[in-house]
């Protein structure tokens, strides 16, 4: 990470250069982050995971180098989208129950 | 499908999924390698031409200005749709939406949730329209703003009752405010026509002083719009949603 921030990040990226350890860290991270969502069975503790994975992307995409994406992941993939997961479950399970209430 | 079938069609969908998956990896250029010159040529362009010292929020506003009025149309739609499914529920009189649960089965939220919230609302009203207006100076923009505006009343009914997320952020307003934020695209769009250029062609003068908040031409402008229309459209869902669970409390 300071060895490309010296050279400038365009510089650096167009020669190519190695990942960093830091770089590596957060991939494995994203990784486990990933399979953990997967493992996750029940939906409710799935969009807690899913929001944790959310950060963990959006740190990687801060390592990367990209401010703008990882606001975006922070806000979209952190806060709204396990939000919005949350509510329609909750809008699901009030719909499955009136409905064994009617039957 | 028996158990055994399953097995063998996951095993033969597995080997074709590397198969594929190892062409496309051993094609790839090596990690940090950029083929592509877009990065470069708008790294050049943006801070001389433009004035703005954000390139994403150049590209995004500017350069590729039409396509992120298609994306800004996609979130309008869908947002659309969510409100369109939810509706059922209103067409049958829904009466009072305040939430009286306070008081019944849900206790009150603790004054440690209480105080940590309403001193969170400030904050995050103030960060998201720090974010919306130095979009083009700072990483951020429009649409990141607009999120973190849209969570304070969330705050709040954390804080309070659904009835204070209501008083904040009434239905109409939020549905208004969305509308004229997504509409402030196509209205920049054709003032650029009107003004002689091409639809969204930047005729504004750049301003100045490169990086200040009013540099870019219709770049703040159309940031302040997408702030609006976003930050409108998230609350305007969080409405239909909480409205609809809200109620359930009071049956």
């Amino acid at each position: 990470m300071a060895a490309v921030g010296r050279r400038g990040c365009t510089r650096g990226f167009r020669g190519g250069f190695t990942l960093t350890p830091l770089q590596i860290f957060i991939l494995l991270f994203v990784a486990a982050g990933a399979t953990g969502v997967v493992l996750t069975r029940d939906p409710t503790s799935q969009a807690i995971v899913v929001s944790f994975y959310g950060f963990l992307l959006a740190i990687m995409f801060f390592i990367f180098q990209a401010p703008d994406v990882a606001l975006s992941q922070i806000v979209v993939g952190a806060v709204a989208l396990p939000l919005m997961i949350l509510l329609a479950l909750a809008r699901v399970k009030k719909q499955q129950r009136q409905h064994d209430k009617s039957r | 499908m028996t158990r055994a079938a399953r097995k063998y069609f996951f095993l033969a969908s597995a080997i074709l999924l590397a198969a594929v998956f190892w062409l496309g990896y051993s094609a790839l250029p090596p990690a940090g390698h950029v083929p592509g010159h877009y990065g470069d040529r708008v790294n050049a362009v943006v801070v001389p031409l433009r004035h703005i010292t954000d390139a994403v929020t150049a590209v995004n506003f500017d350069i590729r200005g039409f396509d992120t009025l298609g994306e800004e149309f996609i979130l309008f739609t869908s947002i659309m749709a969510v409100a369109l499914l939810m509706r059922r529920r209103k067409e049958r009189g829904g009466g009072d939406h305040e939430d009286k649960a306070g008081n019944r089965r849900v206790p009150p939220p603790s004054d440690a949730v209480r105080i940590t919230a309403v001193l969170l609302v400030p904050a995050t009203v103030l960060f998201g329209i720090y974010m919306v207006t130095h979009g083009q100076i700072t990483p951020g923009g429009g649409f990141q703003g607009g999120v973190i505006l849209a969570t304070a009343p969330v705050l709040l009914y954390l804080a309070g009752s659904f009835g204070q997320f209501r008083k904040v952020a009434p239905m109409r307003m939020v549905a208004i405010g969305e509308a004229i934020g997504a509409a402030a695209y196509i209205v920049i769009g054709g003032g650029c026509i009107a003004m002689g250029g091409n639809f969204l062609q930047n005729l504004l003068p750049m301003g100045k002083v490169v990086g200040s908040l009013t540099a870019g031409g219709i770049v703040p402008l159309i940031d302040l719009g997408v702030g609006l229309e976003v930050s409108g459209g998230f609350v305007l869902a969080l409405l239909v949603y909480l409205e609809e669970l809200v109620e359930e409390k009071e049956e």
